[in-house]
C-alpha cells in the first residue's frame, strides 16, 4: 500500500490532501506512519520503527497498523495505482 | 505522556480525523475529559491492582457531603425534616450504615429489605414499610415492632383490619396516595388515587378502625422528576387530605412523606443537555415543597413532619465503577468500538443514563467518537451508544461516574460474576464492603439429580 505522493504532512500532525482539499489531524503515531510511508518504507520497516520508539507490544502494532491502513483507504489517502 | 518508561514513548493507537470546519455533530465538539486518576486521593490503579477490574468504588465522603447538603436545603426552610434511606437504591450494609449514622431512617419495600434494616440495627419505629407485597407474617412483625406500614391497596388494608382484631398493639399506618401532578405517564399503580376519592375512602376505613393509628400520608410521584413544580402539587394534595382529616375527625397527621424521585445530575439517554444543566437542585425541590406546606394554613402545633425517601439523588454521585479496556475494534461502517470489561450486567443504569466515562491515565488531546460495549455476548450490552473519548489502548483503565444508585441492587448475575465493591472512608482508607462472587457462590445453590451426575461421550 502506498500513500498518495502529494499528501502534505506537518510535524504537528496536520495533513492536507491537495487533490480534493481534505484536511485531517493525526496523532503522533499516525504522523510517524504517514511520514515513513512517504519515505517509501515497507510495512515491516514501519512496524519495527514504531516498536523501537513506543512502549507497545508487537502484536498491538500489527493489528493497529492494518486497521490504520484501512482507515487511510476509507479517507482516499492511498494511491489506487499499483500495490 | 508516559512517566513509567523514560526510553520509550507512551503508545496511542494511530488515528486521523477529518477536519470539517464548522460542522458540529449531535454530541458537540466538547472534550471535557480530564483523566480521573484518583478517587478521593486513592489511585485508581491501586484499587484495580488490589481489588481487580472491574470494581465498584463508593466514596463515604461524598455520601455524607451529599446527605448534609440535602438536609441543609430542607432544614433551613422547614422546622421538622426527616430522611428515610430508600434501601432499594443501594442496600449494601456499609452504605445504609453511613446514612443511618447521618440520621436517616430506613424506607423498605419488601420483607427482605425490612430484615436488612432490622439487622443493621434500625429501631422498628424508624422503619417505613412500603410496597405492594407484604405478607401477613411481615405485617404482624411490623405491627409488633411499631414500624409504620404504608398501605398500598385495599386488599392489604383488609388484611390489616383482620390482623389488628387479634393483635395487642395498634397498627401504625399511612396510606400511599397516587395523584395527578401534571407529569405523564401518571404513576397510578401504587397506592390509592386522590382525584377519584379512593384515598379518602381508604382513610375513612382506617379512621373507623380503632386499632389502626393513621400517622402519615405518603406519595412517591415518580423517579428522576425534572420538574420541581410537580412536588408542589403533590404536597398541596397531601396537605388537603391532612386538613380534611383534622376537620372531620380532629385527628392530627404526624407526617407528610413526599417520597423520592429527585433527579441526580446524571444525563438521561437521548437528552440534548447534560444533567448538570437541567436537573433541579435540592434547593429547588426544597423551596417548592416547604413553601407549599408552610403556606397551607396549618396551625403551628399541627405542622406535620416532612418525610423524604430520596434515593438516587443522595447516592449517585458517591458511586464509581472502575474498569479496563478489553479490546478495540472497527465496525463495518467505520465507527470505532471499545469493549470494556464491564457491561449492562453490572451497570444496569446504562439503559437510562449517558454515563460519563473518563480515562484513568494521561492521554493526548486526540479523541474520537466510539461505541462503548460491555463484555457480554449479547447485542444489548452497550454502555454508551456514541461518545467522544480520548484514544484508549487495550488495558487502559477507565472510571465511570455517578453509578451509586440502583446498580448495586439491580445488577444481574448473567454470563459474568458480580465484582468487588469497596468503600473509601473519610481518611482515604479502602475497605472491601462486598466480596466478588465466585463460581461457588452460584453452584453452591444448585443440586444435580442422581441420574445426571455422570455422562460419557
Ligand atoms: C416508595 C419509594 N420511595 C422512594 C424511592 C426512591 O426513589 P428515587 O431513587 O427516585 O429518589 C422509590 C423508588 O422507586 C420508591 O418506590
Amino acid at each position: 500500500m502506498k500513500i498518495l505522493t502529494n499528501i502534505a504532512v506537518s510535524e504537528s500532525g496536520y495533513l492536507f490532501n491537495p487533490t480534493n482539499g481534505d484536511s485531517f489531524s493525526s496523532n503522533l503515531v499516525a504522523t510517524d506512519i504517514i511520514t515513513l510511508m512517504k519515505q517509501n518504507k515497507t510495512s515491516d520497516e514501519i512496524k519495527k520503527a514504531l516498536h523501537a520508539k513506543y512502549d507497545v507490544e508487537k502484536s498491538t502494532i500489527e493489528r493497529d497498523y492494518d486497521e490504520f491502513i484501512q482507515e487511510l483507504g476509507d479517507n482516499y489517502l492511498l494511491s489506487t495505482d499499483g500495490k | 505522556m508516559s512517566t513509567e518508561t523514560k526510553e520509550k514513548l507512551r503508545y496511542e493507537r494511530p488515528m486521523i480525523r477529518k477536519m470539517n470546519a464548522g460542522l458540529m455533530n449531535k454530541f458537540g465538539t466538547r472534550t471535557e475529559y480530564q483523566p480521573t486518576s484518583h478517587i478521593d486521593t486513592v489511585p485508581v490503579k491501586r484499587i484495580i491492582e488490589q481489588y481487580g477490574s472491574p470494581c465498584f468504588v463508593i466514596s463515604e465522603r461524598t455520601i455524607r457531603k451529599t446527605y448534609q447538603s440535602a438536609l441543609r436545603a430542607f432544614k433551613t426552610r422547614y422546622p421538622k425534616v426527616q430522611f428515610a434511606w430508600s434501601y432499594k437504591t443501594n442496600y449494601l450494609d456499609a452504605v445504609c450504615k453511613v446514612f443511618h449514622q447521618e440520621g436517616a431512617w430506613a424506607e423498605v419495600v419488601s420483607g427482605f429489605e425490612y430484615e436488612k434494616a432490622i439487622r443493621n440495627g434500625v429501631p422498628g419505629n424508624k422503619i417505613l414499610f412500603n410496597g405492594p407485597d407484604k405478607s401477613i407474617a411481615e405485617l404482624k412483625q411490623a405491627i409488633e415492632n411499631e414500624s409504620t406500614i404504608h398501605i398500598d391497596h385495599f386488599d392489604e388494608l383488609y388484611d390489616l383490619i383482620e390482623i389488628v382484631e387479634t393483635s395487642k398493639k395498634k397498627a401504625k399506618v399511612a396510606i400511599r396516595v397516587n395523584m395527578d401532578v401534571g407529569v405523564y405517564p401518571m404513576w397510578d399503580r401504587f397506592g390509592f388515587n386522590y382525584e377519584s376519592y379512593q384515598a379518602w375512602n381508604a382513610i375513612t376505613k382506617i379512621m373507623n378502625c380503632e386499632k389502626m393509628d393513621l400517622v402519615g400520608l405518603h406519595c412517591h410521584i415518580g423517579t428522576f422528576m425534572l420538574t420541581a413544580g410537580a412536588y408542589g402539587i403533590a404536597a398541596s394534595k397531601l396537605c388537603d387530605l391532612a386538613v380534611n382529616i383534622k376537620a372531620k375527625w380532629n385527628k392530627t397527621i404526624q407526617y407528610l412523606d413526599l417520597g423520592g424521585g429527585f433527579a441526580s445530575t446524571n444525563t438521561l439517554r437521548g437528552s440534548y443537555l447534560p444533567g448538570n444543566d437541567i436537573s433541579p437542585s435540592f434547593d429547588d425541590y426544597a423551596e417548592i415543597i416547604t413553601s407549599t406546606i408552610l403556606n397551607y394554613g396549618f396551625k403551628q402545633e399541627d405542622l406535620p413532619l416532612l418525610m423524604l425517601e430520596t434515593g438516587r439523588a443522595l447516592i449517585d454521585d458517591a458511586g464509581y465503577l472502575v474498569g479496563s479496556v478489553l479490546a478495540n475494534k472497527r465496525l463495518s461502517d467505520g465507527r470505532r468500538a471499545t469493549i470494556m470489561d464491564f457491561g449492562v450486567n453490572i451497570l444496569f443504569t446504562a439503559f437510562w443514563y449517558e454515563h460519563k466515562i473518563s480515562p484513568a491515565q494521561e492521554f493526548t488531546h486526540h479523541s474520537e467518537d466510539m461505541v462503548v460495549f460491555g463484555p457480554l455476548c449479547m447485542n444489548i450490552d452497550k454502555v454508551r451508544e456514541s461518545v467522544n473519548l480520548p484514544l484508549l489502548n487495550r488495558g487502559d483503565q477507565v472510571v465511570v461516574h455517578k453509578v451509586g444508585a440502583y446498580n448495586m441492587t439491580q445488577w444481574m448475575q448473567f454470563i459474568a460474576m458480580r465484582p468487588n465493591v469497596v468503600m473509601i472512608d473519610m481518611k482515604g482508607e479502602v475497605h472491601l464492603i462486598r466480596k466478588n462472587e465466585t463460581i461457588d457462590t452460584l453452584t453452591d445453590l444448585e443440586s444435580i439429580p442422581e441420574h445426571l451426575k455422570t455422562f460419557k461421550f
